[in-house]
């Protein structure tokens, strides 16, 4: 059983986004995230490798160099399991919205890149959900690039794949290493069937689009209440 | 030269050939003496003049303390408990079992992959995903199987005061109670391992026995294994 290819039957809905970085997804999410706070619904926030359970131990494996494709992989996957356990199960068995800023696609374009097998890593995430909408935000390497640097002080080492010796420099390596990531994504979002946006297209046209897939999944949706409170005009709370 | 054989997927980047090592591992539950057994059969290998390397669960540099500390907290899932347990095996595989193995050096292992099969088995953890999590453990050569039975198990385990919250799957509810749940528990346990024994091919060693008993028994069956084996015995270069 692969519950990534099939529909979870959770009364919630579970959105994620995924894309390289400096292809705007966290940006878009966000924006996601105050639409549906305006329709007075309350969804829950996840990201990429914020669990404190091994948050120490991949900040000291990284300091020391000290990790390895397989450990990297596997801590990744240690943090997700137990930010899905806490943090995203009990939401949609609740009937509540999860807004996930990536999700296992991560893992499986990332990982794949640095050296471990495509199928065991796909093995390792099949305790998953299938989310309800996954958005995939499809950008060119060098948009990215110009979007990280003029909006960032500098891009993050192992972001970079810095660790892979790909190239002398930081944006040399980090060009080739999410090259790579672009590569190993248009395979997943075939095999998983992720929905593409454009992700060189204006911020506000991107969300519009957004907007409108995240409206479709919504149909069948009824929100749980909790307490009613009618946000002020053009507010989300 | 013996093959050295990833059980499943392996990892790409780390190949096993040119490993003269041998990989032996002693299974057995909670209780059964195993964590002794392996320290005597080391020294005596050690006498005898082979190189040996001893490992076991937690034991990794990277997450060995992590896993004891979330322990403490009770803070694992039947998910993130095999991860992590994963993640402490894949380090030691890449900067400890493999290395030694490329060296030429006998491998012991206190417990390997098989422990948790059992014990994801016995969480609820399903059956194939820990096989294909796991799967990129090597074959060991030789898995001795120190084998007790549950009556014979529960007094030794409260004798040594080591009757605790994981080892009495009590995250697993199994029973409200730390003596009914540790019983259930570990009656699932042998279980699972009972059923790994056939398949795997477990030599399997009746622990009931006293310890000088199965320690003897265990260097016989090492000995014949290493004798059938292609090898090296220590001064055997020398005697040519």
């Amino acid at each position: 059983m692969d519950s990534l290819l099939t529909p979870h039957h959770f009364p919630g809905k579970l959105i994620v986004v995924e894309g390289i970085d400096g292809s705007g997804k966290s940006t878009q999410l966000q924006l996601a995230m105050r639409y549906l706070q305006a329709k007075g619904l309350r969804p829950f926030f996840t990201e990429w490798n914020s669990a404190d359970l091994v948050k120490t131990i991949t900040k000291k494996g990284k300091k020391k160099m000290s990790l390895t494709p397989m450990t990297f992989s596997l801590l990744h996957a240690t943090d997700f399991a137990h930010r899905l356990v806490h943090g995203i199960l009990p939401p949609l068995k609740a009937g509540m919205i999860v807004l996930a800023d990536r999700y296992a696609y991560t893992a499986f374009a990332r990982d794949v890149i640095r050296g471990c097998q495509r199928e065991w890593v796909r093995q390792v995430y099949q305790f998953a959900p299938r989310p309800d909408l996954a958005l995939y935000f499809n950008v060119p390497i060098d948009v990215s690039v110009s979007r990280l640097i003029s909006g960032r002080a500098k891009l993050k080492e192992y972001e970079a794949g810095m660790d892979l010796g790909l190239a002398p420099d930081l944006v040399g390596c980090f060009k080739i290493f999410q090259g790579r990531i672009l590569g190993e994504y248009s395979r997943i979002v075939q095999e998983y069937g992720l929905t593409e946006i454009d992700a060189t297209r204006s911020i506000g046209e991107q969300q519009q689009t957004v907007r409108r897939y995240i409206d479709e999944i919504l149909a069948d949706y009824k929100p749980v209440v909790s307490h009613q409170s009618v946000p002020l005009e053009g507010t989300t709370s | 030269m013996s093959q050295f054989r990833y059980m499943g997927r392996a990892m790409p980047y780390l190949p096993t050939d040119g490993c003269t090592g041998k990989l032996i591992v002693i299974e057995g539950t909670d209780g059964c003496g195993r964590s002794t057994q392996a320290a005597l059969l080391k020294e005596w290998l050690e006498v005898q003049g082979y190189a040996v390397i001893d490992t076991g669960w937690t034991r990794s540099k990277l997450v060995g303390q992590a896993i004891t500390d979330a322990k403490e907290g009770h803070s694992l899932h039947r998910l993130t408990y095999c991860l992590m347990y994963a993640t402490d095996l894949a380090d030691r595989m890449e900067y400890q079992i493999m290395p030694a193995l490329r060296s030429g050096f006998i491998v012991l292992a206190d417990r390997y992959v098989y422990t948790l099969l059992a014990r994801g088995i016995a969480r609820g953890a399903d059956k194939q995903w820990l096989r294909d999590l796991f799967s990129f453990a090597v074959e060991p050569d030789v898995v001795f199987y120190l084998q007790l039975g549950v009556d014979n198990l529960v007094p030794r385990v409260l004798e040594a005061g080591k009757m605790n919250y994981w080892e009495s799957g009590l995250d697993m509810s199994y029973g409200d109670d730390l003596y009914d749940s540790f019983v259930a528990y570990q009656t699932a346990l042998i279980e699972q391992f009972n059923i790994l024994a056939e398949e795997f091919d477990f030599h399997c060693v009746d622990a009931t026995q006293d310890a000088r008993a199965i320690q003897r028994q265990l260097r016989r069956a090492v000995t014949a294994y290493l004798q059938s084996s292609d090898y090296p015995a220590p001064g055997a270069a020398a005697a040519k």
